[in-house]
């Protein structure tokens, strides 16, 4: 009977172990999640319209219908990453999104405070490239570090209306998200 | 043989109770860091890079990206004021004012996180298009058959939940429920 009873606790306290192993190992292998559900169907490093979400298709659920959203999928091995957003009259924001799919940064129209949303992506390495000087000369240069070397970015613009979904469309296609010109020199 | 049988069964114990808590865990959208304001939920944490492991394995189960924090803040809505779980064949009515946002959406969604089909196409409201009262407050009539003043039509499903997204807002990871915060009230007026 006692051998019973602690086969069950036994049995129990190992359950607690698989319970949080299975937790954190679930996002790594998770094959409906949105990367897996974005990668094949958006190119590498260029911008990607969204549809809109309807009741029969949306590309992801909770996706919220009074947006016009668009993704960039990047991949920042081959080097850092520059992104334009033109500023929607409504709201317009970007978010950033690591292999994982977690947010790691995210800005909207306001806090860039200019007409265009204009920002460097690079890996923390890549960062550490970046002469100093450079940095201080382009202080209005807004770089953000990705954790991950892949991930995703979330471009969305506002329809406070439904008439004014065309509007927050061309805002998100007007978007430019590529791979910069130059590589980044190496420090002297 | 006893040996083998008593490990083989405490195996099994442990397979059950571990996947099934993180099953339970998962479809019931359990996370830490919740901030409930009267029957409204958000997670603000799950929108950054300190998410703990049940929100990230939620965020990778149902494949969505989350609302990031800098963008806004999205909470959910499963049960009205008094606990009872949101029926798309009854009468709901959401209505009082929301925090200070620059932009809100209010979004009704299936149990998969779907837009439900409905005859007007209309999804949800955004704080521009509502109709409010003079002084400022709205409602919202969560409803399967057409009303007057701001309809939100539930397509008669049984089960949904409403999603209220607050744009550049100061709601955050260090708001705290209370008087601040106010979030509209919700009431299910009548059932077949």
């Amino acid at each position: 009977m006692i051998r019973w009873l602690l086969l069950i606790l036994g049995g129990a306290l190992l359950g607690g172990i698989v319970h949080l192993a299975s937790v954190i190992i679930l996002p790594r292998t998770a094959t409906q999640d949105a990367y897996a559900r974005l990668a094949p169907m958006a190119p590498v490093n260029s911008v990607m319209a969204l549809p809109a979400p309807t009741p029969e298709k949306a590309v992801m659920p909770f996706m919220d219908p009074a947006f016009a959203s668009a993704v960039c999928v990047y991949d920042l091995s081959k080097g850092p990453l520059k992104l334009t957003v033109p500023v929607s009259p409504a709201y317009t924001s970007v978010s950033f999104y690591t292999r994982n799919n977690v947010a790691y940064y995210a800005i909207n129209d306001r806090a860039a405070g200019r007409r265009v949303i204009e920002l460097d992506l690079m890996t923390t390495a890549q960062h550490e490239q970046v002469p100093e000087d450079e940095e201080i000369t382009a202080a209005d240069r807004l770089i953000v570090e990705s954790p991950t070397p892949t991930g995703i970015i979330a471009i969305r613009a506002m329809a406070t209306e439904p008439s004014l979904i065309r509007v927050a469309e061309s805002t998100v296609a007007a978007s430019r998200c590529a791979a910069q010109a130059e590589p980044a020199r190496p420090r002297k | 043989m006893r040996l083998l049988f008593g490990t083989l069964f405490g195996l099994a114990i442990a397979a059950f109770v571990g996947l099934g808590l993180t099953y339970y865990a998962l479809a019931h959208g359990t996370s830490f860091g919740g901030l409930s304001i009267e029957s409204w939920t958000a997670w603000p944490k799950t929108g950054t890079v300190d998410a703990d492991p049940y929100a990230r394995a939620s965020i990778a189960r149902t494949g969505r990206l989350p609302t990031a924090m800098g963008d806004g803040v999205s909470f959910s809505l499963k049960s009205d004021d008094e606990g009872k779980s949101l029926d798309g064949r009854c009468e709901v009515v959401v209505s009082g004012i929301t925090p200070v946002a620059r932009f809100w959406t209010l979004t009704l969604y299936n149990s998969d996180g779907g837009l439900v089909a409905n005859s007007t196409n209309r999804y949800g409201f955004t704080s521009q298009e509502i109709v409010r009262r003079s002084d400022g407050s709205f409602e919202v009539v969560v409803a399967p058959r057409a009303n007057s003043g701001n309809w939100l039509p539930t397509g008669g499903v049984e089960r949904y939940e409403l999603v209220l997204r607050l744009y550049d807002t100061a709601v955050g990871v260090s708001t705290k429920a209370g008087r601040e915060v106010p979030m509209p009230d919700v009431a299910t007026r009548s059932c077949p």
